[in-house]
């Protein structure tokens, strides 16, 4: 199988945190037209990380970087989960008998579904597993 | 020998100026008192108030028909003081450059362009002379014009200069704008350069651009003007034993600190006879260095100037200068060189934040990943400073660019 096409391109920007750094980001986005398909925001002393999955992650990331964020790409991976209870712990179990750590993850639920966004230690491997084990990747192309 | 050039200086002074009699009268002090070298702890400290204060001539030693010069400072930090010098201050002076300028391989056949300002300022005369004093040829060419500067460099063959290290960098600018390459088209291969704070990065960044040593010179015009540099060795400037006394103190207490120990330079010029100076408090931080230098020299070595005393934070009771951090943060890859300093009072203890920029080549996505760096920052800055430290990292560009203490440190502390 072509893994390569499940790998999908997450903004990440780095951001004090105070007031006002979260609109900056998203102001400076919506300028551009880029529409934010999911996100979250993790935070430590005195700073956070912005992850964002976006329709045109190249154009963010221009963008951004112009404005003098620190930007940078990762590559993470979108699975189907069923919106129902236990949903998640089918993806999560699945990973955990592989042993492949998760480093972060967050979650949406719209309307074709709900949807894991995992960042992992070994990306191509949670591919071959999670496609092994009858669950749904989402194709970067879905997103951008 | 240095004692009983103290012994001598103090008896004079004790005698001949009314200033320094009062002065010992109430520290308490008598010449008698002066049983040996290490006695010199006794002695009243001066200070730059000093000068200010008996403005122009009051604390003179020698009458105006037995000076040959005054020298005069340009008074930023106050009122200006004034310097007068005999013919054996100006000997002295004159023979401690042109010691330090033959440790710096200079002699006879050398061409040495002296662009410091000549004038009311020390650097240029007292440059001037060491230098003809070891034979070399003095070019006069003072400060500005600086593409003639660069001809007459080519032309005469100036083989060292004397200058600000700002101006050798604008210099050397001036010299690619000409199309003049320092390395190939001069016999330009060493700099001597102060009268301002520089860093060993600047250093760096000077000899690999232009190809040329850069060599740290110190002195003030109350000590009679620049007097000391490094050696061929580059490690500290040696102060002449049987000119100069130097000794670090601890700028609140007053107390001698051992050799190797970080405090404020002071230092009694042994041999001057129209302007004393005795345990003079100059202000500058540093470090000295009794051990023989790979020179050969055993003349005592004093570090680069770390700082001034006015800029010192006393965290937790440590003295912490802004310059240490900026040093430390030098060896750090993965965060930028400006940074702030936040001092506040947390409880009864002293809490210190630095604010450091997260370069973009470092950033990762993983608050692990950044929480690394930034523990990897304040481990280095604790190593630096001995004092526990927060660091907050913050985006690039995001910090004041400002020089001076005033927007690098924020205290917070209502004492």
């Amino acid at each position: 199988m072509d893994v390569k096409k499940y790998v999908v391109k997450q903004i990440s920007v780095f951001s004090e945190n105070r007031p006002g750094r979260l609109a900056a980001i998203a102001h400076a986005l919506g300028e551009e037209k880029v529409n934010i398909l999911a996100f979250s925001i993790a935070e430590a002393s005195g700073f956070g990380v912005v992850r964002a999955l976006v329709d045109h992650p190249e154009k963010a990331h221009k963008k951004l970087t112009s404005l003098g964020f620190n930007v940078a790409f990762t590559e993470v991976i979108a699975v189907h989960m069923k919106d129902i209870p236990g949903g998640l712990y089918e993806v999560a179990k699945i990973l955990g008998d592989a042993k492949i750590n998760i480093e972060y993850s967050y979650a949406y639920s719209g309307k074709d579904g709900a949807v894991l966004i995992l960042r992992v230690d070994h990306v191509e491997e949670a591919i071959e597993k999670i496609s092994k084990s009858g669950a749904t990747l989402i194709e970067s192309s879905v997103f951008h | 020998m240095q004692y009983k050039l103290l012994k001598g200086l103090v008896y004079r002074l004790y005698s001949f100026s009314p200033f320094y009699h009062d002065r010992m009268k109430e520290q308490n002090v008598h010449p008698d008192d002066i049983r040996e070298l290490a006695d010199v702890k006794l002695l009243p400290f001066m200070f730059k108030r000093d000068l200010r204060d008996n403005y122009p001539d009051k604390i003179f030693t020698a009458t105006q028909d037995e000076l040959v010069r005054y020298h005069v400072s340009s008074g930023t930090t106050g009122k200006p003081t004034v310097v007068g010098y005999t013919q054996n201050d100006l000997d002295n002076w004159t023979t401690s450059l042109a010691r330090a300028l033959t440790s710096l391989g200079l002699g006879r056949g050398d061409v040495i362009q002296v662009s410091y300002g000549y004038g009311l300022f020390t650097g240029g005369l007292g440059l001037h002379y060491g230098a003809e004093r070891i034979g070399a040829t003095v070019i006069p060419t003072s400060v500005g014009n600086t593409e003639r500067q660069i001809e007459l460099m080519q032309d005469l063959g100036t083989t060292a200069i004397a200058c600000t290290p700002s101006y050798l960098l604008h210099l050397g600018e001036v010299a690619e704008k000409m199309g003049v390459d320092i390395r190939k088209d001069t016999r330009l291969r060493t700099s001597i350069l102060g009268a301002e704070p520089w860093t060993e990065r600047m250093r760096n960044r000077i000899e690999d651009w232009l190809g040329i040593k850069a060599y740290d010179i110190y002195g003030t015009s109350e000590l009679s003007g620049p007097m000391f540099t490094e050696c061929t060795e580059q490690k500290g400037f040696h102060v002449w034993s049987d000119l100069a006394l130097v000794e670090i103190i601890d700028p609140k207490t007053g107390e001698q600190l051992a050799p190797g120990e970080s405090g404020e330079l002071t230092i009694t010029i042994l041999q001057k006879e129209a302007l004393p100076m005795i345990r003079y408090r100059i202000g500058d931080i540093t470090r000295v260095n009794e051990e023989p230098c790979n020179c050969g020299r055993t003349h005592p070595r004093v570090d680069r100037i770390q700082g001034r005393v006015d800029d010192m934070l006393i965290i937790r009771g440590i003295n912490v200068f802004p310059s240490q951090v900026e040093y430390a943060l030098m060896a750090i890859p993965e965060v930028g060189q400006h940074f702030q300093i936040v001092v506040d009072r947390k409880g009864a203890l002293d809490d210190m934040l630095v604010r450091v920029e997260l370069n973009k080549e470092s950033f990762s996505d993983k608050i692990t990943d950044l929480m690394h760096i930034s523990g990897k920052v304040e481990h280095k800055l604790r190593n630096a400073l001995n004092v526990n430290v927060n660091v907050e990292l913050v985006e690039p560009g995001s910090l004041p660019r400002y020089e001076g203490k005033s927007k690098k440190v924020v205290d917070r502390r209502s004492l």
